[in-house]
């Protein structure tokens, strides 16, 4: 492969050097003037390029990181006192109302609604399955799943 | 369309690669007993497209040794699987090299845009390309 040909090469690897210890350090207490530091820009400068690039701010992006994560950990059925610290927020109160506001239910209601969708999938997996590949797989015929259909 | 199938050596080491690496989301994880899995992921900005991780085994469409062919082929780069489009290729080429995601052609300016290859943890190649 030849070098590096496209412009400003160095400024997209700061933004996604900081991108990625955002990814990397969610849970942690992470001051975003630090990270502006280590990418050598003004905060100003930085903030400017980062939502260029992704679309939000380090702020925005940093709680986007850790209400995903979050929901991966309630899918896991963690309890949702302990996945609101282990994903970096100190108040159950702005996780609960982060959460509310950008993934449309309280934590809570999400991790039911997330074991009650995997109740279904163990009881009748192959409602979750397009028909024909459990047909061609031969899925359909055996005997554990036979009584999904009455 | 609401599936596609990616022909993949390993399922677990799919899910590290499109989960872990490029970030797509897990949409369906089901066993269905006997070692089988039913495993599909959606790319982040397209919740309704499931991309299914079908392991490539005996018993489906494939014998014994067209199974074994499949996975030689696969292993050697011979299948192209589709364009993912995102919203800075420069930014995107940068965080997966990071993530150590193997590029076979660094975003480049062609006539139709700029565009980059990469390979799954199989051997499956992809172009990368940018929302104009």
């Amino acid at each position: 492969m030849t070098t590096t040909t496209y412009p400003k090469v160095y400024l997209y690897r700061r933004i996604v050097r900081a991108k990625l210890f955002i990814d990397n350090n969610y849970s942690e207490n992470i001051d975003l003037n630090n990270i502006a530091d280590e990418a050598f820009f003004s905060k100003f400068h930085f903030i400017r390029q980062f939502k260029k690039i992704y679309g939000k701010t380090p702020h925005q992006y940093l709680i986007v990181v850790r209400i995903e994560k979050a929901m991966e950990l309630l899918r896991t059925d963690i309890p949702v006192s302990e996945v609101c610290y282990a994903v970096g927020f100190e108040s159950l109160g702005s996780f609960s109302g982060l959460f509310k506001r950008i993934v449309g239910l309280t934590p809570s209601a999400y991790l039911l609604h997330q074991q009650q969708i995997k109740a279904q999938i163990l009881k009748a997996p192959l409602n979750f399955i397009p028909g024909c590949f459990a047909e061609k797989k031969g899925w359909k015929k055996k005997s554990n799943f036979e009584e999904i259909g009455h | 369309m609401s599936h596609v199938s990616i022909y993949v050596l390993s399922q677990d080491s799919a899910y590290e690669f499109y989960v872990n690496k490029l970030g797509f989301k897990v949409h369906t994880d089901a066993p269905m007993g006997e070692g089988m899995r039913w495993l599909t992921v959606t790319p982040p900005d397209q919740p309704d497209l499931e991309i299914t991780l079908m392991p490539i085994s005996e018993g489906m469409m494939f014998t014994k040794e067209t199974a074994a062919t499949m996975k030689e082929l696969v292993k050697k780069g011979t299948f192209g699987f589709g364009v993912f489009e995102c919203k800075d290729i420069f930014a995107t080429y940068e965080e997966l090299k990071a993530k150590g995601v193997e590029f076979t052609k660094e975003p480049k300016k062609e006539f139709y845009g700029v565009e980059a290859l990469f390979k799954d943890d199989s051997g499956n190649w992809f172009s990368l390309g940018q929302k104009q």
